[in-house]
């Protein structure tokens, strides 16, 4: 067995059944936790406090009117970076192939030329986020190596991608092989760091948002 | 075919066959330039040949289908009769020669005893191990006991085809004779692999006669193989390429892509991960290789390319071992399993952590009732 045929062999498996089970695991940790009861009677309808949870997923994935000056270059980073992230890994059409021996689902890719447009774009936009967190006090305050990890192993999988794609280095097997492998690091941390982010993100806006909206503010 | 070795050089014998020097240094010219090898290698290579005698070659056929050495035959640069009647001396080979029985077998022998140390062995074939040996035999002695014998006084060893370089077909899954390739056998010599269903003639006779010509082994891969034929994927050099960087892929073997000429890669072309020439030197004589004539890449100059799952799985798909083609329904069972035992382990941490919160609020609730 070649290091590719263990990258996407018994590698894949462990890391996507590591995957599945942390993400499993951690959402249903946290789904079913429990809520300390609020004796308080609340402000308006149970209706209101759902539509206030609803509302705040989407008033919270844009920047606030008050704050847009000293917010929004960053956020315009963070989403044309994640756009970037999602058309390489969705639209490329090797990892559509990939994706569809899996799962068996496919659907259209874009020109590998312009996939590699937009990862050298996206890769430069990653360096530009890093940067964004040493250099600004409160973020690098907030930030821990859950941070810094999580952005340097989504960098590796862009970075050996890339390296693929383009032939650098040694052959496209061995830099295949690197980039699966990388891959499947990658499922592995995913349900133990930050990234986990993909799945909290949402709920964890909309229960703040009811949870505020029952005691009658708009968040 | 000469049985034994005449002690002629190479140039002497060129002279009996009425051939010029000036045509031997543009026929060693041609097969350095056919190598890649720089022009000057052409008239160096020619001089060390004139003045060599013509090495022992002996040529062992083992658990093979003999489309190796049919793929030899068909050799235009060098051709294979320009080869074994000017070059090499090829003192051995049992589908050329017409010797048979005790005859062949003596000539075999005579052949070892002469040019001990210094003849080139040539295996073509896995060798199985299985039953003693019996699955292959010939001259009531085992492939493998014929190849340890003959290796003893080989000056190289060159393994033609994948089933001698990496064990090919007979070494698959469930490899029922026990095939090993020459590499499991014999591991005090030089070997040089030059693999493929079949190799590439020009592959098989550039490699013996830049290995004749120098009396070096050429540099080579990890896996063994003359860097010269073996250093590109033939993704690298295809003239397909354009077309998979543009993503314009053919989706079947008829459809308008497919017309078109655009890659192969979602058709299971295995172009991207095998080193071979075949996009360079192609076949019979340059006409044209598997790609060219509208099929993807088997990958069969790669070790183990039989078990590697489907030939029409597009190459970066998942593999699920052995039993065969990549399967979604294995990935959502594995995902399945682990989602429930991640569950599981979910609704226990949950649990735990609200009793662990029960029990705070109940001392918190004690505390207080004790305070008042």
């Amino acid at each position: 067995m070649n290091l590719l045929d263990f990258a996407r062999g018994p590698a894949l498996k462990v890391a996507i059944a590591v995957f599945c089970l942390g993400v499993a695991w951690r959402i249903l940790a946290f789904a079913l936790l429990r809520i300390r009861r609020d004796l308080n009677r609340p402000r308006d309808s149970v209706f209101k406090s759902i539509t206030g949870g609803l509302l705040t997923v989407g008033s919270r994935s844009w920047p606030h009117r008050e704050f847009i000056g000293r917010t929004g270059a960053g956020e315009a980073l963070g989403y044309s970076y994640h756009i970037g992230l999602f058309a390489v890994v969705l639209l490329f059409t090797p990892h559509i192939l990939f994706l569809r021996s899996l799962f068996g689902i496919t659907w259209a890719g874009l020109p590998s030329s312009l996939i590699t447009v937009i990862s050298v774009l996206t890769l430069t936009l990653f360096i530009a986020v890093l940067f964004r967190r040493v250099t600004n006090p409160v973020m690098r305050m907030l930030s821990n190596f859950d941070d810094y990890f999580s952005w340097f192993i989504t960098m590796l999988v862009m970075v050996t991608g890339i390296a693929a794609t383009a032939h650098i280095g040694t052959s496209y097997e061995t830099l295949l092989a690197v980039h699966i492998l990388s891959v499947d690091a990658l499922l592995v941390w995913f349900p133990f760091g930050k990234l986990m982010h993909a799945f909290y993100i949402f709920p964890s806006r909309a229960l703040n948002g009811a949870l505020l909206a029952r005691k009658g503010a708009t968040s | 075919m000469p049985l034994a070795s005449e002690q002629l050089t190479v140039g002497e014998m060129l002279l009996r066959h009425g051939i010029s020097r000036r045509g031997f240094i543009q026929f060693c010219t041609a097969t350095a330039t056919a190598m890649a090898l720089p022009p000057w290698i052409g008239a160096a290579m020619a001089e060390q040949l004139r003045n060599a005698r013509r090495p022992s070659v002996m040529y062992l056929s083992f658990q093979e289908c003999t489309g190796c050495f049919e793929s030899l035959t068909r050799s235009f640069s060098p051709t294979i009769e320009s080869l074994i009647f000017n070059v090499i001396s090829l003192d051995y080979d049992d589908t050329l020669m017409a010797a048979a029985g005790d005859q062949a077998e003596a000539a075999l022998a005579t052949a070892m005893k002469d040019n001990f140390g210094k003849y080139v062995l040539v295996i073509d074939g896995s060798i199985p191990t299985g039953a003693a040996g019996a699955y292959c035999a010939s001259g009531g002695r085992s492939a493998v006991d014929t190849l340890r014998e003959a290796a003893k006084g080989a000056a190289a060893i060159v393994c033609v085809g994948t089933c001698s370089a990496f064990g090919g077909i007979p070494f698959a899954d469930p490899n029922p004779t026990g095939a090993w390739p020459v590499t499991a056998i014999v591991g005090d010599k030089p070997i040089i692999n030059v693999s493929g269903c079949p190799p590439i003639p020009e592959v098989i006779t550039g490699t013996l006669l830049q290995f004749v010509s120098t009396g070096r082994v050429p540099d080579l891969d990890e896996h063994l193989r003359p860097k010269v034929f073996f250093g590109n994927t033939i993704h690298d050099r295809c003239y397909r390429r354009p077309f998979f960087d543009e993503g314009k892929f053919a989706k079947s073997f008829d459809d308008e892509g497919a017309r078109n000429g655009w890659c192969l890669y979602e058709l299971g072309c295995k172009g991207p991960t095998t080193h071979n020439a075949c996009a360079t030197i192609k076949w019979n004589g340059g006409t044209s290789f598997p790609i060219e004539s509208g099929h993807g890449c088997l990958g069969c100059s790669e070790p183990g390319f039989w078990d590697k799952g489907s030939f029409y799985a597009a190459q970066p798909s998942a593999e699920w071992g052995k039993a065969g083609a990549p399967s979604p329904r294995r990935a959502v069972e594995l995902g399945g399993a682990a989602v429930a035992a991640g569950a599981v382990l979910g609704v226990a941490s949950a649990g735990v952590s609200r009793l662990r919160q029960h029990r705070s609020e109940q001392e918190a609730a004690d505390h207080d009732r004790k305070e008042l």
